[in-house]
C-alpha cells in the first residue's frame, strides 16, 4: 500500500513537473533572424507608387557631407550609443532587427484585434457609434470591423510601400554609404548592407506608420509613438544609422503618410455609417423588389455595418467600375435554388464534426481578432520571412495584399447592401450557428471575398505556394458556410469577386519593373 | 488535473460562463468520506445549472443574444477502496450546453476524464470526537479533443489539470465541519486558430493557463444513513485576463466565483450500499463567469468485490 502510495505520488510529481514548468507561450515571430536581403532591390526608386506619386512634393535636404564636422560628430555619438548595450537594448534590436515592415504589420493587426469590439447597446436599445475626435471614452475609436480594418491595413501598407520609393529615390541620388563604412570600429549587431544610408528605411517606416496608424487608432497614439521611438533607438544601438539619417527619414516617412491621409479623408469613408434614413431606405427598395430584406439577428437590432462602405473611392479601380465589377443576383428567397441551399447549410450545422469546427474556428477571425485581412497579412508574412526580401519588397507586396483586400471589402460591401439579402439563419431559425453572425446581409461573403483576393495576389507573388493560398481561400470560404452564416452562393461569388480584385492588383504589378 | 466534481465542473467552462454543476458530493475528492476496502461505489448523477447573468470582468450583465445559458450534465463515477485508508476515484461528465436566446448552437459530449487518489493519514478519535485529514492527488485529462474556441457554449476548458488537496474534518457526535483547499496546476492549450488577443495580440495556438485553486467549507449532520450539509465553495483562478467590454469570454480568462449551497445524501437503512444524492446551490459572486444556479440528483450504489469488508 505504502508502496502504491509512494509510486503513485512520484508519478504526480513527474507530472506536475511537466504540466507546471515551461508554460511560457512561443509566438511564431519571437526569435527571428535578422533580416538580411539578398537583394537590397536599388532600382526601386523606379517602381509605381500608389498615391504619392511625385518625388518633387518631399524636397529632402542633401546628407552632411561624410567628410563634415557634423557628421564626424554624428559618428562618435554612434559609436558612444552602440557600445555597452544593456539586456533590454538587445532585446529592442532582436526585436526590430527581424524587418520594420514585418513589426509595423503585427504592431496594426494588434490593434485591429484590439479595437475588433461592436459597441454595446444604450439603455434606449440604439448603439453608440464610435467617434474619432473623442477616441478614449466608451464606446472607444475605432470598432475596427473587417471593412475597417481592410482599409486600415492598406493606407499604412501604402504609406509605408510610397514613402520607401522616394526613400530610394534619395538614397540613389545621395549614396550616403553606412556609417560602418566611414568608421569600422562602430559596433554593428545587424547586418552589414550595401544599401545607401541616408535617408534611414527604419526611420521612412516608423515616419509613416505613425503618422497615419495615429488617425486610425487614436487611443493608442501613446503605444505607437513609443514603438516609432524605439525603431529609431534600435538603428542608433545598432549602430545602423547616424540620428540625420533616422530625422530625414522619419520627416520623409511622415510628409508621404500626409499625402495619404488626405486620400484617406476625401475617400467616403465618412459617410459608410448612414443614418436611420439609409438604413431604413435600404429595407424598403429591397421590398421594392419583391424580396426579403435583411435584417439585424441581434437583440436589440443593431444597424447594418457600414451600409456605406461600398462607395469608398477603391485603390485598384475607379468607383464607376465598381457595378461592373459587382455580380449578379442571389437565388431569390422563396427559390427552390434557395431552398436547396438553405438545406445544405443545415445539414453542416445539424451535425458539425471536429474538423469542421476546426475550420469554423481557424477562419472565424471575428470579434476581438484582427479580422481576414488581418490573418491574410499573418499568413503572407510568415512567407515573406522566409524569403529575406528588403524592407521595400516587403512594403510592395504587402501594399499589393492589402490593396485588393481593401477593394475587395468595398466590392463585397457593396454587393451586400446592392441585394440586401437575409442570413441563413433569418429564413431558417432552425439553423443554429457555430460562429457568431455577422450584422449584415449575406451576399457575398466577405471572407470568400478577402480570401480570392489575397489567395490571387499572393500566388503572383510567390508561385510556389499558388496551390496552397487557393486551397486556403477555399477553405476560409466553406467555413462559412459549416458555421452557419453564408449560403454556397455568397462564398462562390465571393471568391470569384475576390479573385477579380486580385487580378486588377496584379496588373498594378506588372505596370513596373518591380516584379 | 482538473478536480474532480465541482470542481471540474465548475471551474471549467461550467461554472465558467458555461453554467456550474454540482455533481455528487458522496465519496467526491473533496469530501470528508472513504469507501471501505474492496469497495466498489457506482454513482450517476444529473446535473442542471443555468445563468441568465454573468459577470464580464467585475461588471454584471445580461445578453439577449444569449438569453439564458443552460448546462445539463450526466456523470458516472467509480470510488473504489483500495484500503480503508487510500480510494481511488473516476469520474467522467457528459455536458449540453443551450442558449435560449439568439443564433448561437450549444455543443454537447464528454467533457474531462477525471481521476484521483484520496488518502486519508491522519484519523484520531477521543470519545465522540473524531478527526481527520485527507490528502487528495488528482490528474484530469480531455476525454477528447472538444471544441475550447466558442465559449460560452462548450462544454469544458479543455486544460489538463493536476491538482492537490488537504481536508480537514472534525466531527463531534453528529455535527462536523470540514475544510478543503486545492491547488490546480493548469496545462496550457491549443486552439485552432493561430493568433488571440488577451491584454495583447498573441501570434501563437497555444494559451498560457493560469493556475487556480478550489476552497470548500461544509458543515453538517452526519449518520449512517443521513448527511445533511451546508457548503460554501470558492474557485479562484491566479492569473488570466478580464472579458473585455463587449467581449466574448476566452479560456484563460480570470475565472472566480462563490456559491453556497445545500446537500444531502441519504443511505437506505435497509441496505446501506445504495444511496441517493442531491444538492442545490447559487453564485454569490463571480467574476468572468455567469451567475448560475443549479441542482444535482443522483444514486450510488457500493459493490463488495470481496468478504474483507467493513461495513459503512
Amino acid at each position: 500500500m505504502k508502496k502504491v502510495f509512494t509510486w503513485l505520488s512520484i508519478s504526480a510529481l513527474a507530472l506536475s513537473f511537466t504540466t507546471s514548468c515551461n508554460k511560457d507561450v512561443n509566438e511564431r515571430t519571437d526569435d527571428l533572424p535578422a533580416l538580411n536581403p539578398a537583394n537590397i532591390d536599388l532600382s526601386a526608386s523606379e517602381w509605381k507608387p500608389f498615391i504619392a506619386t511625385n518625388v518633387a512634393d518631399f524636397p529632402l535636404p542633401a546628407p552632411n557631407s561624410v567628410s563634415s564636422t557634423a557628421y564626424l560628430n554624428e559618428l562618435k555619438a554612434l559609436k558612444q550609443a552602440s557600445t555597452n548595450l544593456s539586456d533590454d537594448q538587445k532585446k529592442i534590436i532582436d526585436y526590430w532587427k527581424a524587418g520594420s515592415i514585418l513589426r509595423w504589420n503585427e504592431i496594426m493587426r494588434e490593434l485591429v484585434a484590439k479595437h475588433n469590439l461592436p459597441p454595446y447597446q444604450n439603455d434606449d436599445g440604439t448603439y453608440p457609434i464610435p467617434n474619432a475626435a473623442n477616441p478614449f471614452s466608451y464606446p472607444v475609436f475605432p470598432f475596427s470591423n473587417p471593412p475597417y480594418a481592410a482599409r486600415a491595413y492598406a493606407y499604412v501598407s501604402v504609406a509605408q510601400y510610397d514613402a520607401l520609393i522616394m526613400a530610394w529615390k534619395f538614397k540613389n541620388q545621395y549614396n550616403t554609404p553606412a556609417p560602418y563604412k566611414a568608421d569600422a570600429s562602430i559596433n554593428v549587431s545587424v547586418p552589414k548592407s550595401e544599401l545607401p544610408s541616408y535617408p534611414s528605411e527604419d526611420a521612412v517606416v516608423s515616419g509613416a506608420s505613425l503618422e497615419i496608424m495615429k488617425l486610425l487608432f487614436p487611443a493608442d497614439v501613446d503605444y505607437i509613438n513609443k514603438m516609432a521611438a524605439q525603431e529609431k533607438s534600435y538603428r542608433l544601438w545598432s549602430g545602423a544609422n547616424v540620428e540625420s539619417e533616422l530625422t530625414a527619414g522619419d520627416s520623409l516617412g511622415r510628409w508621404v503618410a500626409r499625402k495619404i491621409i488626405q486620400r484617406a479623408k476625401t475617400d467616403n469613408m465618412g459617410k459608410s455609417v448612414g443614418d436611420a434614413a439609409m438604413w431604413a431606405k435600404l429595407e424598403s427598395d429591397c421590398i421594392a423588389k419583391g424580396e426579403t430584406p435583411w435584417i439585424s439577428l441581434e437583440t436589440p437590432k443593431r444597424p447594418p455595418m457600414l451600409p456605406g462602405f461600398g462607395n469608398v473611392k477603391p485603390l485598384l479601380f475607379n468607383a464607376d467600375d465598381v457595378a461592373s465589377l459587382r455580380p449578379g443576383p442571389p437565388p431569390s428567397a422563396g427559390s427552390t435554388q434557395m431552398r436547396k441551399e438553405l438545406d445544405e447549410i443545415s445539414s453542416y450545422t445539424n451535425k458539425p464534426t471536429k474538423e469542421t469546427m476546426r475550420i469554423v474556428n481557424f477562419w472565424a477571425d471575428g470579434v476581438g481578432t484582427y479580422t481576414p485581412p488581418g490573418h491574410w497579412n499573418a499568413i503572407a508574412s510568415e512567407k515573406f520571412v522566409e524569403k529575406q526580401y528588403s524592407e521595400i519588397r516587403w512594403a510592395r507586396n504587402l501594399a499589393l495584399l492589402n490593396a485588393s483586400m481593401m477593394d475587395a471589402a468595398i466590392m463585397c460591401w457593396n454587393t451586400k447592401y446592392y441585394y440586401f439579402n437575409a442570413r441563413p439563419c433569418q429564413l431558417d431559425p432552425s439553423i443554429k450557428t457555430l460562429t457568431g453572425v455577422p450584422n449584415f446581409p449575406a451576399y457575398i461573403s466577405g471572407h470568400s471575398s478577402f480570401s480570392g483576393a489575397a489567395a490571387r495576389v499572393l500566388g503572383f507573388i510567390l508561385p510556389e505556394y499558388a496551390s496552397e493560398f487557393d486551397s486556403k481561400a477555399t477553405e476560409a470560404s466553406n467555413s462559412r458556410m459549416y458555421g452557419g452564416i453564408h449560403y454556397r452562393s455568397d462564398c462562390q461569388e465571393g471568391l470569384v469577386t475576390g479573385h477579380k480584385v486580385g487580378d486588377l492588383a496584379i496588373a498594378k504589378a506588372n505596370a513596373d519593373a518591380g516584379h | 488535473m482538473k478536480m474532480y466534481y465541482k470542481w471540474l465542473l465548475s471551474n471549467a467552462v461550467l461554472l465558467l460562463l458555461c453554467g456550474v454543476m454540482y455533481p455528487a458530493q458522496a465519496q467526491t475528492e473533496q469530501d470528508a468520506l472513504m469507501m471501505p476496502k474492496n469497495n466498489l461505489c457506482v454513482a450517476l448523477s444529473y446535473g442542471y445549472s443555468s445563468w441568465t447573468n454573468y459577470w464580464e470582468g467585475t461588471l454584471k450583465r445580461n445578453n439577449d443574444n444569449i438569453g439564458a445559458l443552460s448546462t445539463q450534465s450526466a456523470t458516472l463515477m467509480l470510488n473504489y477502496g483500495i484500503t480503508n485508508n487510500l480510494n481511488l476515484l473516476a469520474a467522467i461528465p457528459y455536458i449540453s450546453v443551450n442558449a435560449s436566446k439568439g443564433t448561437l448552437q450549444g455543443l454537447n459530449g464528454f467533457q474531462d476524464i477525471n481521476l484521483f487518489v484520496k488518502w486519508k493519514p491522519v484519523a484520531s478519535v477521543w470519545g465522540n470526537r473524531k478527526f481527520s485529514v485527507f490528502a487528495v492527488g488528482g490528474y484530469s485529462t480531455p476525454s477528447n479533443n472538444y471544441n475550447i474556441d466558442f465559449m460560452p457554449m462548450c462544454v469544458g476548458l479543455g486544460s489538463k489539470v493536476l491538482s492537490g488537496r488537504l481536508t480537514a474534518d472534525y466531527q463531534r457526535n453528529k455535527l462536523f465541519a470540514t475544510l478543503s483547499g486545492a491547488y490546480m496546476l493548469r496545462g496550457n492549450v491549443r486552439l485552432d486558430r493561430e493568433a488571440y488577443y488577451t491584454t495583447r495580440q498573441i501570434n501563437s495556438s497555444e494559451v498560457y493557463m493560469p493556475n487556480a485553486g478550489n476552497f470548500l467549507l461544509m458543515a453538517g449532520y452526519r449518520s449512517r444513513t443521513l448527511i445533511a450539509q451546508a457548503f460554501m465553495e470558492n474557485m479562484t483562478t491566479f492569473g488570466g485576463f478580464d472579458i473585455r467590454r463587449n467581449d466574448m469570454p476566452f479560456v484563460s480568462n480570470r475565472m472566480n466565483s462563490t456559491k453556497a449551497g445545500l446537500e444531502a445524501k441519504y443511505y437506505v437503512p435497509r441496505n446501506t450500499a445504495l444511496g441517493f444524492h442531491a444538492n442545490a446551490w447559487r453564485t454569490l459572486s463571480g467574476r468572468n463567469v455567469g451567475e448560475s444556479t443549479g441542482f444535482m440528483a443522483g444514486i450510488d450504489y457500493a459493490f463488495k468485490l470481496s468478504k474483507h469488508t467493513i461495513g459503512r
